[in-house]
């Protein structure tokens, strides 16, 4: 009896602890996305962009406060993105809906943008088609294809001639497995193996045994972010892969920061192509990168540099419409907005709605006892490539 | 041919050993008490990150963090042990789910607080990383490391069980707990001691972990499913069971992604069905 | 019917014995209870996509309770029926038939089939071995999903899935007024199948061969058959309760089908209170608003204040909310009123084990 009433009365406290703001002249932002489970870290970082930029310009913009409600996704549940989303626009009354660290999140929001005339803006998720979902979508991080297409055709340019692919079993992975296959074969390579691991395996020696069994001159390694791409790169050394002879490629998210720390010097020599990483040199990039661990004490990946993009897109269109939040507004005045970004130029391709931006070819080398992803060699300008291909509607 | 057979199965025994490094102690537990702990994996996380913290902020070598990663997780599962699961151990298996899943929670959300969502990295000294060389084979350093260390560490908790007067009295009490009590044996306390010795070697597996699986606060959750997958297939309170079933499953998973990569997701849960098909109560068990 | 004498008359054989009729019969707080469902539609118009989510859950702990309340079969593998089920009514859409009541029967029907093939395997096991064969079922399953990406579009989602009008009428709205009262009616007529199953003589069976099969045997009532009956009935409900969230949400993902949706589910009818018919209905109300209020306050550690729940729960009311609370009730009035309600099965009481 005492210990039931005992319950009770923690159980009130509990749900007692809440607060709730209201404002007036605010531009509300719901953000979506991924703040608790397997993908946390990510959500973190989006964030962690999207805060550094309100503080660097303010968080009034066209006379109005921006104010941003986070909602968490929990991971791949598009039925909950959904409902996020519904949710923010008919009861939070948000402007517009931004984040989306998922593919079929992305996907399930972008119905209710169309349906509901809101602007989104895409941080992350990378699936080529997610921005062919709703008209009032741009998007602020990158695309599989442009990023691995680059990739193949400059794996070829570079000398190598017969290529193994080895990807993550689920959609993204066999997109950047496609994507890579086909600009390498374009290019007149060949591939003589592939392979696609679960997407929970955390052990590659069997897999990169067996690559090497094939003695290709590139292997081709795509790997979601998490534990996996430190997993690989000890498995490389472990397997005694000659990266003299073999080159390891892949996109960036085999050679992030936790990774290489991970790998340690097994990592040297990977090459990878991305559109952004903390050690790309311009003033920009420096400044971003020494107020980003100013303010939380990491560096920034390129979840942050979507996530401040995101806001960079968000506080101009918000300018040219002079506060106004209408969907068909926002996205006229966000189409073919081009900027400086910590990453490079890069714009809004105003046909797609998606980015356009360099990709940069980077090996791991030591710089002053640290390893970092070293830019030698970058692609201009690249435009989803995927998209180029559809048809024109 | 023969030599890739060699080093997979080499490959999947280290595996093998970390599982069961991550699974003894609850199949013990389990065995004794009939006590759904669903928080194991809480402390494994806890050594993983006791070694982290060690070796990154304080620059201890990681062999001397070990100990340490084994004391804490030990140390906090008694705390736990004596606050919270002792009162439940005659309640229902579905109220115990519950109050374990609550903490795993809890753990998550504080480590996720304290370390954040990041992936932790680990940097292993230069003599554990690379590789060698033998008849062709290659393996790795840190696996060998690993399978020895989890042999020695599986022979001296044999022997423990074996040889000395403690090890009978938990051995009496996976037996026949009642029969225990009425003999005099201090099941309860007996059982404390083995709680926290099986939440420390699973601290230990944690750390052992960190260099192949990675550490983050989902940790406690995503090994969770793989635990219990060795403990089922085990047997419960069987040691020896326990060891067969993370050595098959390990080379298993092993071999089902080196030869037939397209479908390795599915072999490790191929594997326990048929295993749990033939023999419900595990490769050893006997109930 | 002709009178007979008093002393020579025996009920009909048809008739329900006295106390089972008494079990039937609705209390107050039941109507007060499904009147309360149809509040938000006053009181909380905003939250009506959060309802529907609530009503999709509690069917889906309604069908887990069928099983592992009142047939003691502990599943950590029940997405499988719940994902089947989902991506069967999305396929179906897909393919061309939008049509929502058609829809959910193919799939619950689609569902109900894989689960009266596994329960040729689910019958043949108890305890531990039991537990980890569902789940490895559910994980086979995921990864078969994943696999088969041509099919069912892997992780990347079911694209393409579109919902007619419900009855020609009504679209799903964004509002999620339509997903609602929809998912509120399939919700409540399963409830009145499951409420009359358990207390018919199946029912009866079933619980006695949760408490001792071997007993049940000698008895006449084999357990075989009876645990195929109700986990098939079960795997339809799942699979009824996924094809809800498809058509309301018109999207399905590898989600449905994740260990996590199986253990939520455990975890939400255990918070509940297991084999008490309301405990899985009250335990997805607690656990889904909790969780959107803690989420919504703090998007990140919102893990923490769940987890404290829990615990509290376990620790402060035993055998689950309802129990505990119904618990206090009574001996607040110092009378077992709600006797009904509490009385567990004796294995979920502190103090004995399955």
């Amino acid at each position: 009896m005492h210990r039931a009433m005992t319950g009770l009365a923690c159980l009130a406290t509990i749900f007692l602890a809440t607060a709730s703001a209201n404002a007036q002249s605010t531009v509300k932002i719901g953000v979506i996305m991924s703040y608790s489970g397997q993908f946390a870290d990510t959500g973190t970082q989006i964030s962690n962009g999207m805060k550094l930029y309100m503080k660097e310009h303010g968080d009034t913009v066209a006379g109005k406060k921006v104010e941003l409600m986070p909602k968490d996704n929990g991971g791949i549940a598009p039925d909950v993105a959904k409902r996020l989303a519904q949710e923010a626009i008919v009861r939070d009354k948000v402007d517009m809906i931004v984040g989306f660290d998922l593919t079929p999140n992305a996907l399930a929001a972008a119905d209710v943008s169309a349906q509901a005339k809101k602007f989104m803006v895409n941080m992350n998720a990378a699936t080529s088609i997610i921005t062919t979902k709703s008209p009032y979508m741009v998007r602020t991080s990158f695309t599989v294809p442009q990023v691995n297409e680059s990739l193949g055709t400059w794996a070829y340019k570079s000398g190598a001639r017969k290529a193994y692919t080895l990807v993550s079993d689920f959609s993204p992975g066999h997109d950047g497995e496609q994507a890579f296959q086909r600009a390498f074969k374009e290019a007149g390579g060949e591939i003589i193996g592939s392979a696609r691991y679960p997407v929970a395996n955390l052990d590659f020696t069997a897999f990169l045994q067996r690559a090497k069994d094939m003695s290709p001159d590139v292997i081709y390694i795509w790997v979601p972010g998490g534990p996996q791409p430190a997993a690989i790169g000890k498995a490389v050394a472990e397997r005694g892969i000659d990266l003299n002879k073999t080159k390891v490629v892949g996109q960036g998210e085999l050679t992030f920061d936790e990774a290489l720390k991970g790998m340690g010097d097994a990592g040297l020599g990977f090459i990878t192509a991305f559109h952004y990483d903390h050690n790309h040199q311009s003033a920009k990039n420096k400044k971003f990168v020494a107020d980003y661990n100013a303010e939380f004490k990491r560096n920034p990946d390129m979840f942050s540099v979507g996530g401040y993009d995101g806001m960079h897109v968000i506080y101009e269109a918000l300018k040219k419409t002079k506060g106004d939040t209408d969907g068909d507004a926002l996205i006229a005045a966000a189409k073919g907005m081009a900027w400086e970004s910590p990453r490079g130029p890069m714009s809004i391709d105003p046909e797609t709605r998606d980015v356009v931006q360099n990709i940069y070819i980077r090996r791991v080398e030591k710089v002053g006892g640290q390893l970092l992803n070293v830019e030698f060699d970058k692609l201009d300008n690249v435009k989803d490539p995927f998209k180029a291909r559809m048809p024109k509607q | 041919m023969m030599t890739s057979l060699l080093g997979v199965l080499f490959d999947g025994f280290a595996y093998g050993m970390l599982l069961f490094l991550l699974s003894v102690g609850l199949s013990v537990t389990l065995g004794m008490m009939n006590f759904v702990n669903l928080a194991h994996c809480t402390f494994g996380m806890i050594g993983g990150y006791a070694t982290v913290t060690l070796m990154n902020a304080w620059g201890w070598p990681f062999l001397a963090t070990l100990p340490v990663a084994f004391i804490a997780a030990a140390m906090i599962s008694v705390v736990f042990e004596r606050t919270m699961f002792r009162r439940l151990y005659r309640a229902s298996d579905l109220d115990q789910c519950l109050l374990t899943i609550g903490l795993v929670f809890v753990s998550v959300a504080t480590a996720a607080f304290i370390y954040g969502t990041i992936q932790q990295p680990v940097q292993l000294p230069g003599y554990l990383r690379g590789s060698v060389h033998i008849g062709g084979v290659t393996l790795g350093v840190y696996r060998v490391f690993l399978i020895v260390f989890a042999l020695a560490v599986s022979g001296l908790l044999v022997a423990a069980l074996e040889f000395t007067r403690f090890g009978a009295q938990v051995r009496a009490a996976v037996d026949n707990q009642r029969m225990a009590r009425g003999l005099g044996i201090n099941v309860d306390g007996a059982f404390a001691i083995t709680f926290a010795l099986g939440s420390g070697l699973a601290g230990l597996g944690g750390a052992l972990a960190i260099d192949i699986v990675g550490l983050d606060p989902s940790f406690a959750l995503a090994y969770l499913v793989y635990v219990l997958i060795v403990v089922a297939c085990g047997g419960l309170g069987s040691i020896g069971g326990t060891f067969a079933a993370a050595v098959l499953l390990g080379i298993s998973d092993m071999a089902g992604k080196y030869y037939f990569p397209a479908i390795g997701s599915f072999m490790i849960y191929f594997v326990m069905i048929s295993l749990l098909m033939w023999r419900p109560s595990g490769i050893f068990g006997r109930r | 019917m002709t009178p007979t004498d008093p002393a020579t008359a025996a009920p009909a054989p048809t008739a329900p014995h006295p106390h089972m009729a008494a079990q039937v019969r609705w209390r107050t707080v039941e109507y007060v209870f499904w009147l309360a469902t149809l509040l938000p539609f006053v009181v909380a118009p905003d939250y009506l996509a959060l309802a529907s989510q609530i009503a999709i859950t509690a069917l889906f702990a309604l069908s887990l309770d069928l099983i592992l309340g009142y047939a003691g079969i502990v599943s950590l593998g029940h997405a499988a029926f719940f994902g089947f089920g989902a991506y069967a009514a999305g396929l179906v859409s897909k393919w061309g038939w939008g049509e929502p009541l058609s829809g959910l029967l193919i799939a619950g029907l689609a569902a109900g089939l894989l689960g009266y093939l596994m329960s040729f395997v689910i019958a043949r096991f108890r305890h531990l071995a039991l537990i980890m064969i569902t789940l490895g079922f559910g994980l086979l399953l995921l990864e078969a999903a994943n696999s088969a990406s041509g099919l069912t579009g892997g992780a990347d989602g079911l694209q393409g899935v579109k919902m007619w009008p419900v009855l020609g009428l009504f679209k799903f709205d964004l509002y999620g007024f339509t997903a609602y009262w929809y998912a509120l009616i399939v919700l409540f007529v399963f409830f009145l199948m499951a409420r009359r199953l358990i207390n018919s003589p199946f029912g009866l069976s079933l619980r006695g061969i949760r408490e001792n099969p071997v007993r049940m045997r000698a008895i006449g009532a084999e357990s075989g058959p009876h645990i195929r009956k109700i986990y098939t009935i079960a795997a339809f409900m799942a699979g009824v309760a996924g094809a809800v969230l498809t058509q309301t949400t018109e999207t399905v993902s590898l989600g449905v089908l994740d260990f996590q949706r199986s253990a939520d589910i455990l975890v939400i009818l255990i918070l509940g209170g297991a084999g008490r018919l309301y405990g899985g209905l009250i335990g997805a109300i607690i656990y889904m608003i909790a969780r959107d209020w803690f989420s919504g306050v703090n998007p990140q550690y919102w893990y923490f204040p769940i987890g404290v729940l829990l615990i509290a729960v376990v620790l402060f009311l035993p055998n689950g909310m309802l129990g505990g609370i119904a618990q206090l009730i009574d001996t607040v009035r110092g009378r077992r009123w709600f006797g009904w309600l509490t009385s567990p099965p004796p294995w979920l009481r502190s103090g004995s084990k399955p």
